[in-house]
């Protein structure tokens, strides 16, 4: 497994959001992690980055604790992600957004900029072209320099998508990539999280659209409560009794 | 001794009730009133006017020059807070065109009163010493106590039991719940600015009679010291700003007696600093580092 | 007449250069606002070089150049201890802690009796020159410059936008908050040098909250979303009340209460209806214009 999350807990004043989870995810694979309002999910997304700390147990990247890591040791060792209500720079373009993102690829000192030499300029064409290439891959190229505050809804969501791909991680946590989006951008987040998933990075995927979830996923976990209550393939999922009974029974 | 602690608690009934006004502001809108010392000033010197120039009586004088301080900051919220609400970077803008308030203010003081001291006429306070078992206490004194504590007391009432106060309760709470619960959000800001803005005047209007000085820039040392009150006792909590504003003044009062008088401003700070390194939230107060 | 000329051209010769020194003042609060940081501990800052560059001159025989040096990197030391725990506050916190920070300093020089208490050290030779205070506003100018649109000015912008999220992005926000914070202590550190010796002198009262929001304001009224608009702010604001001066006495106005008044006047016109400083003017009346002639053609 590439990332593993063994009996993970955590309480907020006594309220517990998420209780002794586990689950793993492996290269090339898309993970998702589905329940109802509340199950804890996004909780979790935020556990793994390191924006919250566990109360208990241990979240390992390729065997290294990432639980305790502040957030951007977390996102060097290679987890990046998207937010569920969406938090992109909004005074910076589009493009910068994902040049931003691209810091963890980036070892560029200050000094050759301040001498005007020429490999700063080489290097920060070269981050600029995989930053565009980017956009391009969301289907944005031509929104590059808009600021990112102007874009749409669904536009906002694909730069934070690029942005977080932009460091190149083993592991993109996806939280609600597809809300507010219309059913063509919908089918083309799929694709591209297929293709995600093809070059060997592992994908973390919270979602409502449970269509999607079905249709995308290898495994899927399902939370209730802040528990665990199956993981598996959807095919199985979809077919056990506790899952009918506490989600898609009343919700699907 | 007990001199000692009089003498605190009637310097900290003075801190108490500027920060008092100073926190209620930050409760609600979450922005430092950089015009509030200008205010304290310029209640001050209404007041001293008032007094020489109207002949009123100083307990006539005290609530009319009160009264026009919470409308002065009224007039405040209206030209540097009002225009920057929604503004992306209100909380420095705030600062800055308070701070440019105060400015102007502290120019109408100059031009109208001049840069040199004023000090109310002779007898316009009682004069006599009172003795209180050993202890020689001024009369004044334990009138500016009774006065500031009384509208301590005024404030929490109005705050715990009255519709205003629950409104201002819910705005501080958030802005955005608070308009969609119907409460006209806009009033309930301006009246938290007449609050404010009185009870820091009447804190000025105290100052001045306690040390019968008053001058342009009076407010400002009462400022800072008005800062680490509110912070040390929590922002935006009003028990706390009374709590560490009576705090200040004892503390300030015995380092004088123990160390001299030129220890005394650093004490402030030193706490300040202190608090805000060990419990950043201060006593009683929301918490100050980030969370995510 | 020919002494009359010789003082005019002194006084605005001084005033050119605290145009300059109070422009480094501006880019030191400006450091630490490029990454969202309200820090207002530069007063300090300032204190410290300005007496530790005073105490070298008077003390030793060392070059203008080594004082310089040392009154920036002292306060700069002195940022890392400081900054590390008060960084971790956020917004108006971090702004009354380091105005804490601020005021300790200048008491603590008040009260100390080696550079003479309250009244300060004076009779400090004259060392700063012109051509000194400009070459150092133009090297701090040029290193904001070039760190614009780096990885790391980048980086500074992203913190400034939203630091959590920049911290998800693997970009170590503490670390370049602390490296701004302590550009700006050097920077102030510097400039009160420069100031300590044009002035002949350096008290503590020059070090007091006034000041460091005095420098803030240079920040804001010129404009901090590039390093530019702090020097034009501070450019502005310094020769604003010379100019009411003079116009003052041209027109024959009492200066003192109205100069103050239209000080506080045009800094509260700017920050509302400039939001972006007068740098942003230029483009301001560009889009007018632009929009006027739309208009003329339309008609």
């Amino acid at each position: 497994m590439l990332l593993e999350v063994d009996a993970v807990g955590r309480s907020f004043g006594g309220v517990q959001a998420v209780q002794s989870a586990s689950f793993g995810v492996a290269p090339g694979e898309v993970h998702g992690l589905i329940g109802p309002n509340g199950a804890g999910k996004t909780t979790l997304l935020n556990l793994i980055s390191g924006l919250v700390r566990p109360t208990q147990g241990t979240i390992q990247l390729r065997g290294r604790r990432l639980d305790g890591l502040p957030p951007h040791r977390v996102a060097a060792l290679g987890v990046t992600r998207t937010f569920q209500n969406i938090r992109l720079f909004p005074e910076l373009s589009a493009l910068e957004n994902v040049i931003v993102g691209a810091h963890r690829t980036r070892r560029a000192p200050l000094w050759p900029r301040l001498l005007f030499a020429p490999t700063a300029a080489r290097e920060e064409r070269a981050v600029r072209a995989r930053a565009a290439a980017l956009l391009e891959r969301v289907g944005l190229a031509e929104r590059a320099g808009e600021r990112s505050a102007n874009l749409s809804y669904g536009e906002q969501r694909r730069v934070e998508i690029a942005r977080a791909l932009a460091a190149d991680p083993a592991v993109l946590l996806l939280d609600e990539p597809t809300a507010g989006m219309s059913r063509g951008e919908v089918e083309a987040i799929a694709r591209l999280i297929r293709d995600v998933a093809r070059e060997g990075r592992a994908v973390l995927l919270v979602e409502h659209n449970l269509e999607l979830v079905m249709g995308v996923c290898d495994r899927i976990t399902v939370l209730d409560f802040g528990k665990v209550l199956a993981d598996g393939t959807p095919a199985e999922v979809r077919a056990d009794p506790a899952v009918i009974a506490a989600y898609l029974g009343s919700d699907a | 001794m007990g001199q000692q602690i009089v003498n605190g608690l009637f310097l900290g009934s003075i801190y108490a009730l500027f920060a008092l006004g100073y926190t209620l502001v930050f409760g609600v809108l979450d922005i430092l009133n950089l015009a509030h010392q200008a205010v304290f000033m310029l209640c001050a010197f209404l007041a001293l006017t008032l007094v020489s120039l109207a002949h009123l009586h100083i307990l006539l004088a005290l609530p009319l020059a009160t009264v026009a301080a919470g409308l002065v900051g009224i007039l405040v919220e209206r030209v540097a807070f009002r225009p920057l609400r929604g503004r992306a970077d209100s909380n420095v803008a705030g600062l800055i065109s308070s701070l440019a308030v105060a400015t102007i203010f502290e120019s109408i003081a100059l031009g109208l009163w001049g840069p040199d001291v004023s000090r109310f006429p002779l007898g316009t306070v009682p004069e006599r010493q009172l003795h209180l078992g050993g202890a020689v206490v001024q009369e004044l004194q334990l009138v500016i106590i009774g006065i500031a504590v009384l509208m301590v007391l005024g404030l929490t009432f109005l705050l715990q039991r009255t519709r205003l106060g629950r409104q201002i309760r819910a705005v501080a709470e958030s802005g955005f719940a608070a308009r969609v619960l119907g409460i006209d959000v806009d009033r309930v800001i301006a009246l938290s600015f007449f609050i404010s803005s009185a009870l820091g005047g009447a804190a000025g209007v105290l100052f001045g009679l306690a040390f019968n000085s008053i001058s342009p820039d009076v407010g400002r040392s009462v400022e800072l010291k008005g800062l680490a009150v509110i912070i040390v006792g929590g922002m935006g909590s009003m028990p706390g700003a009374v709590i560490a504003g009576f705090g200040l003044g004892l503390v300030e009062t015995f380092t004088v007696a123990r160390f001299g008088s030129s220890y005394r401003d650093a004490v402030a700070f030193a706490v300040l600093f202190l608090v805000l390194l060990v419990r950043p939230r201060g006593l009683l107060g929301q918490a100050a580092t980030r969370v995510a | 007449m020919i002494a009359a000329l010789q003082e005019l051209f002194l006084t605005w010769q001084s005033a050119i250069g605290f145009v300059g020194i109070n422009g480094l003042l501006a880019l030191s609060v400006y450091a630490t606002l490029s990454c969202g940081q309200l820090s207002l501990a530069n007063a300090g800052f300032m204190a410290i070089g300005a007496f530790a560059s005073a105490l070298l001159t008077q003390h030793t025989a060392l070059p203008f150049a080594a004082v310089l040096a040392v009154a920036a990197l002292l306060p700069a030391a002195v940022a890392v201890p400081l900054g590390l725990p008060v960084l971790r506050l956020r917004g108006v916190f971090l702004a009354i802690a380091t105005i804490g920070f601020g005021e300790m300093v200048r008491l603590g020089f008040v009260n100390w009796d080696y550079t003479n208490g309250a009244l300060g050290l004076v009779g400090i030779p004259q060392r700063t020159t012109l051509p000194v205070v400009y070459l150092l506003l133009v090297a701090a100018a040029f290193l904001f410059w070039r760190l614009r649109g780096s990885r790391h000015g980048q980086a500074l912008e992203a913190i400034r936008e939203d630091e959590a999220v920049a911290r998800t992005l693997a970009i170590d926000s503490t670390r370049y908050k602390l490296a701004m914070f302590v550009l700006g202590a050097g920077l102030a550190g510097l400039a009160g040098a420069l100031d300590a010796h044009l002035t002949f002198m350096v008290a503590p009262s020059g070090f007091g909250f006034g000041r460091v929001v005095e420098m803030l304001v240079y920040a804001v009224v010129g404009g901090i979303t590039s390093f530019i608009g702090p020097v034009i702010g501070a450019a502005f604001l310094t020769l604003l009340p010379e100019v009411l001066r003079v116009l003052g006495e041209l027109v024959g106005v009492e200066p003192g209460p109205l100069r103050q008044f239209l000080n506080g006047a045009i800094l509260l016109a700017v920050i509302l209806f400039l939001p972006h400083g007068l740098a942003s003017l230029p483009r301001r009346l560009r889009r007018w214009r632009e929009r006027r002639k739309g208009v003329a053609l339309a008609a």
